[in-house]
């Protein structure tokens, strides 16, 4: 009676691994070090994730829809530095909406070439993480650009700006979350999404314009960069030309966390938002613990392994894989 | 398509379109660069396009069995690292030159055993190769941080870095290695047994369990390899800087990746070779120093590179369109 | 053909289930050696499942195996292989970038020193397997270079590579052509020969007759006996195959019929099927009959806008239409069921509810958002309306058995209140209940006014539901029939590519 008990309960604590993973890590670090738990630190670590958090939401939907996207970092550069560039040129009122229309202009060639062309997402933006990136280049020339007056200008709200004593990017990462978690659970296109990245083919067959709805969920994507860019312009008040760079795989390694499957048809934006805080909180806490901040990554490391090893054992109902 | 089938090398051009560029661009440089023609700068490709191949060859195998290897970068970053500082421990202080040897075998064992801890959860846990290499490549690289502490070697022993300019007769040694790499990896994969088995993991799974072959160990053995690969891609890039840096490496996977798939591997697995994965490799190389040589800004060729990425994988979707039976999905 | 010798192989009480599904039911079988050996029987009576438990594929939950008079365990191919049974797979099972003779001898590649491949005896030993199967091709050639015929012959040339005992055939003929099965039997002349076992699946009557020794059938999972060829006939066989209650579970007395729903005229999509012409009415289920690949499916597909037609016009309601996608085709009231409910009919992990509403999500909306009222009501009427026995609308479609799953793919058309519905073999794979269940809910549905195409490959099916049959072989309709005139013989005919006399 209790082995079956227990046989049963297996698979659903695996299912929920991730939230009782996040929730031990949190119990030891509270443990280990007494300004974890402050107030001041969890906001500190909140705002610090939303860059990665903002990004992942995006990059979620674009997985549900079953395909990748690689191609953030360097988009996340791209939208960057122009947004930096332009706001000494033109002024933040254009550059921002500039900014966003460029984004999604990206956004729309991936979504192009992986949604109507139906070439390979994983190639398709990893060659657009090198196309992006050659552009940023030659836009900056290989310069970094700066705001000349950071202290005057409204830009720096989505940065550096509060709301009745929440940090801008913290709510904007909070809002963006749950609208996209809305956008996916209770409409027809979060349905749609669903169904595309879980049997294209039978997507088909029920009359889902897959082409259209692929290309929607990059064009999503892309405009969390340019949210993602936003907060990190702001915050900065100049940008790197490669600011970007790696921030794909911090991306993809959040929404594994949180359980959705590259297969594609499955996964949750707050479950997401659980992964983007998780490997937010471990850096944070190795870090207090006196740890240097590499640690982070090899914790990341089993910590993704494990994760994903108990949701595959759970679907499979054996913890080793049959293969021979 | 019928005037080509023809003539042999036009047809064998048809199957390997990437060298068709090489040689595109190969004379276009030759007529427009003034000095890439120079028997020397010929030398200078060869050697600059082995740090990404060597790796290239085992992604290759990496990928024709279905899976991929996101870790190389890190693999080269910690294997340069054991090289270059391992022969200034203590214990080897009166080896002389010899110290160098035990930290070269360190440094490759430490890549082989990367590869073989990738290979060994891709077979145990039954998880995606992406993901547990995705875990890797930033396990293996904090690994780097905690061995280096942050800090870039440099090799005390000169002899290290006069390697990398030591020549065999007209060719750099650098360039000799590589080429008996693209050679050893080409027979394995073309002559031996395990060679002939990753095609069949690759292209059809279920075939290969149902003929007995073992597909888990399989798969482990490549991952080795390419560790080791990585790992010697690791080294000869040390004895080139005198140096080792914890950020060593780092991207090399995408350009790897590219690399292979523009030499015609596919990401699906069970088809592609070394000859096509040596063609992506000088594209790239070729590219990087012709455009140099000409000045053009480095920024074009990440624009040139990616798009040809995306080309390819466009033209191959339109010669190969027969797949949905004609259904429109 | 009476020889008392040891069987090569025996099975004895095999019984295997899967969820919700007892697939064998305490079936016997054995091969002597040089004989052959017909398995018949429908889609679904297990023939395949009891070939594969056969191979090791599958363990079965009772019974045993016997070869050469030792009872055996088979845990996996390899060990059947090395007890001489060699199963030839109805889907091919060949790497496509390597050549013949590596597909051969897979996994047991000739070596030499240093773990490289010893291609000449590879190649020499792999060109005389093809020169006794008399391929035009060397074993050199890649597999993806060869027609499907040609790798079909690489499949049989597996077998070759060992003392076969047991030589199991899968369907072995379905994509080849007539010369090439000339070919094909040859080599099984030959084998028997050589005292092999044959084991020779096939839905083919004419092939049977002239291949086999003796034919063994099977129905719904269970065992219905065994024949020998030289004393029996086709009637003999069919009935045993069908059983008997055929006729008395024909669909009689046609009603009214409506107006003409769908018509088409002289529609081709080259090379799948040319100068198709049928219409129906209101109220009437038309059956369409015929082997697998005779271009049933790609009808429905075109009608469904999954594919474009070359030549011909569709009309629904008298109105001539272009079908260019299914959200077009769904707009005119077409609704397809098809044929692979797994992987074109459900999204397997979603749940019921989801399943059923998909094609109509974005029309049950409040606001922005999808009204949960509104789907859990179309889903209970559903559920109450087709007996979907599930114990909520929850519960992930993958979970479900077969005819539970299917009625959710029908119920999803359904509450798209279409006016033509095609349904494309309803039935495979479904146990029996489900199956007449299935069958009464066609004729209900024909009787409220809906135009019903079914395709099924099985003949009783075409029986109980439709009142009208098109027998279709190799791309073209061979012949109409009215419920009241068919026959088995008739339709049997008209299906193989034999002219019935009544047609001019």
């Amino acid at each position: 009676m209790l082995i079956a008990r227990l046989k049963a309960g297996g698979p659903t604590l695996a299912k929920q691994g991730i939230l009782v993973a996040f929730i031990l890590f949190m119990i030891v670090f509270s443990f280990m070090s007494d300004r974890f738990m402050t107030t001041g630190n969890v906001m500190s670590v909140f705002r610090q994730a939303t860059i990665v958090g903002v990004m992942a939401l995006g990059v979620t939907i674009v997985v549900i829809g079953g395909n990748l996207d690689l191609s953030v970092g360097s988009m996340l550069s791209f939208a960057t530095v122009l947004v930096v560039d332009l706001h000494d040129k033109i002024g933040p009122e254009l550059a921002v909406p500039v900014m966003v229309l460029a984004t999604l202009c990206l956004g729309a060639v991936n979504g192009f070439l992986i949604g109507i062309l139906r070439l390979n997402s994983l190639i398709v933006t990893l060659g657009m993480l090198s196309v992006i990136q050659g552009l940023v280049l030659i836009y900056s020339g290989g310069q970094n650009v700066d705001i000349a007056n950071q202290s005057e200008t409204w830009f720096r709200v989505f940065g550096r700006g509060a709301v009745m004593g929440i940090a801008t990017p913290i709510i904007l990462f909070v809002g963006l979350a749950l609208f996209f978690h809305i956008l996916m659970t209770t409409t027809a296109f979060g349905r749609r999404v669903h169904a595309v990245g879980g049997n294209p083919v039978a997507s088909v067959f029920s009359g889902i314009p897959r082409s259209r709805i692929v290309f929607l969920t990059y064009l999503i994507s892309a405009l969390c960069v340019a949210v993602a860019a936003m907060i990190l312009g702001s915050r900065v008040m100049g940008s790197q030309n490669n600011v970007g760079q790696g921030y794909e795989l911090q991306v993809l390694a959040a929404v594994i966390l949180g359980g959705t499957s590259l297969l594609g048809g499955s996964g949750s934006i707050l479950r997401t938002v659980l992964g983007v805080l998780m490997l937010a909180f471990i850096q944070n806490g190795l870090i207090l613990m006196g740890q240097p901040y590499y640690t982070q990554w090899l914790v990341t490391w089993a910590v993704i392994i494990i994760a994903v090893w108990l949701d595959v054992a759970a679907k499979r109902g054996r913890l080793l894989s049959p293969i021979a | 398509m019928s005037m080509f089938s023809n003539n042999p090398a036009l047809r064998w051009l048809m199957h390997n379109p990437i060298w068709g560029f090489v040689l595109l661009i190969f004379v276009f440089f030759s007529l427009s660069a003034d000095h890439f023609f120079d028997a020397r700068n010929l030398q200078n490709i060869v050697v600059q396009t082995s740090t990404i191949g060597l790796i290239a060859l085992g992604m290759t195998l990496v990928m024709i069995n279905g899976n991929i290897d996101l870790s190389v970068g890190a693999t080269l970053a910690l294997a340069a690292a054991f090289a270059v500082d391992v022969q200034s421990w203590a214990a080897f202080a009166t080896w002389g030159n010899w110290q160098i040897l035990p930290a070269v075998c360190l440094a490759l064992l430490a890549g082989i055993a990367m590869g073989a801890i990738n290979g060994f959860i891709v077979w145990k846990t039954g998880v995606d190769a992406f993901i547990v290499t995705l875990g890797a490549m930033l396990g293996i690289r904090g690994l780097v941080f905690v061995y280096t502490g942050e800090q870039s070697f440099y090799a005390a022993n000169f002899a290290y870095s006069d390697f990398s300019m030591m020549s065999l007769g007209p060719f750099p040694v650098l360039a000799v290695i590589f080429v008996l790499a693209v050679i050893a990896v080409h027979w394995l994969l073309s002559r031996t047994v395990h060679g002939r088995n990753t095609y069949a993991v690759g292209g059809n799974r279920e075939a290969a369990v149902n003929a007995g072959i073992r597909v888990g160990p399989h798969m482990m053995i490549n991952f080795m390899l390419i560790g080791f690969l990585a790992a010697l891609s690791g080294v000869l890039l040390s004895t080139q800087m005198g140096a080792a840096t914890p950020n060593l490496g780092r991207d090399y996977e995408l350009w790897v990746i590219t690399a292979v798939v523009l030499g015609g591997t596919k990401l699906t697995g069970g088809k592609g070779d070394i000859i096509g994965t040596l063609g992506g490799v000088l594209a790239i190389g070729i590219l990087r120093n012709g455009m140099n040589l000409m000045q053009v800004p480095a920024f074009y060729v990440y624009v040139i590179l990616g798009s040809i990425l995306i080309a390819v994988l466009f033209l191959d979707k339109r010669f190969n369109r027969t797949q949905n039976g004609g259904l429109r999905l | 053909m009476t020889m008392p010798h040891t069987p090569a192989l025996q099975l004895q009480g095999i019984v295997k289930t899967f969820p919700g599904v007892r697939a064998l039911d305490g079936v016997d079988f054995d091969v002597r050696p040089g004989e052959v050996h017909a398995l018949l029987g429908e889609n679904g009576a297990g023939k395949s499942t009891l070939m594969k438990v056969l191979a090791g594929m599958y363990q079965p939950n009772e019974g045993r195996i016997l070869i050469g008079g030792k009872t055996v365990a088979i845990r996996n191919p390899i060990e059947a292989k090395a007890q001489g049974v060699v199963l030839i797979h109805q889907e091919l099972s060949l790497v496509p970038e390597m050549s013949a003779a590596e597909n051969i001898y897979l996994g047991e590649l000739p070596r030499k020193s240093l773990g490289r491949v010893d291609w000449k005896t590879l190649f020499a030993k792999s060109n005389a397997i093809l020169e006794r199967l008399k391929c035009r091709f060397r074993a050199e050639v890649t597999v993806a270079n060869l027609s499907i015929a040609n790798q079909q012959m690489v499949e049989i040339a597996r077998a070759l590579t060992v003392d076969a005992r047991v030589v199991v055939f899968d369907e072995p003929t379905a994509s080849l052509t007539d010369a090439e099965k000339v070919v094909l039997f040859d080599i099984i002349t030959d084998l028997k020969a050589q005292g092999v076992g044959i084991v020779y699946i096939s839905h083919r009557m004419d092939e049977i007759f002239t291949l086999s020794d003796r034919i063994t059938v099977l129905r719904d999972g269970q065992y219905r006996g065994t024949l020998d060829t030289a004393a029996t006939n086709e009637d003999e066989v069919t009935r045993l195959m069908i059983g008997r209650s055929l006729d008395l579970t024909r669909h009689e007395a046609p009603p009214e019929f409506g107006k003409t729903m769908l018509e088409v005229r002289n529609l081709s999509c080259a090379p799948l099927f040319r100068d198709i012409s049928f219409s129906v009415r209101a109220g009437e289920v038309v059956g369409f009959y015929g082997l697998v690949g005779a271009g049933r499916t790609e009808i429905a597909e075109t009608l469904f806008g999954l594919r474009s037609p070359s030549a011909g016009e569709i009309l629904v309601d008298g109105q001539p239409v272009q079908i260019t996608n299914p959200r077009a085709a769904i707009a005119l009231g077409i609704s397809l069921v098809p044929e692979n409910r797994k992987e074109q009919g459900l999204v397997l992990h979603m749940n019921c509810r989801d399943n059923m509403t998909l094609p109509q999500v974005q029309d049950l909306t409040s606001g922005p958002f999808i009204s949960n009222g509104a789907e859990i009501a179309i889903f209970d009427q559903y559920r109450d309306r087709l007996a979907i026995k599930t114990p909520s609308w929850k519960q992930s479609a993958s979970v479900l058995s077969g005819g539970n799953q299917q009625k959710i793919v029908i119920g999803k058309w359904l509450s798209m209140q279409p006016r033509v519905l095609i349904v494309d073999e309803p039935t495979r794979g479904i146990d029996v209940g489900s199956k007449s269940e299935i069958h009464t809910l066609l004729r209900e549905l024909a009787a409220q006014g809906y135009a019903v195409i079914v395709i099924s490959s099985e003949m009783p099916e075409v029986l109980r539901v439709s009142d009208r049959i098109v027998a279709m072989y190799n791309g073209r309709i061979m012949r109409e029939f009215d419920i009241s005139e068919v026959t088995e013989d008739n339709l049997v005919q008209a299906i193989s590519g034999i002219k019935a006399e009544e047609v001019a």
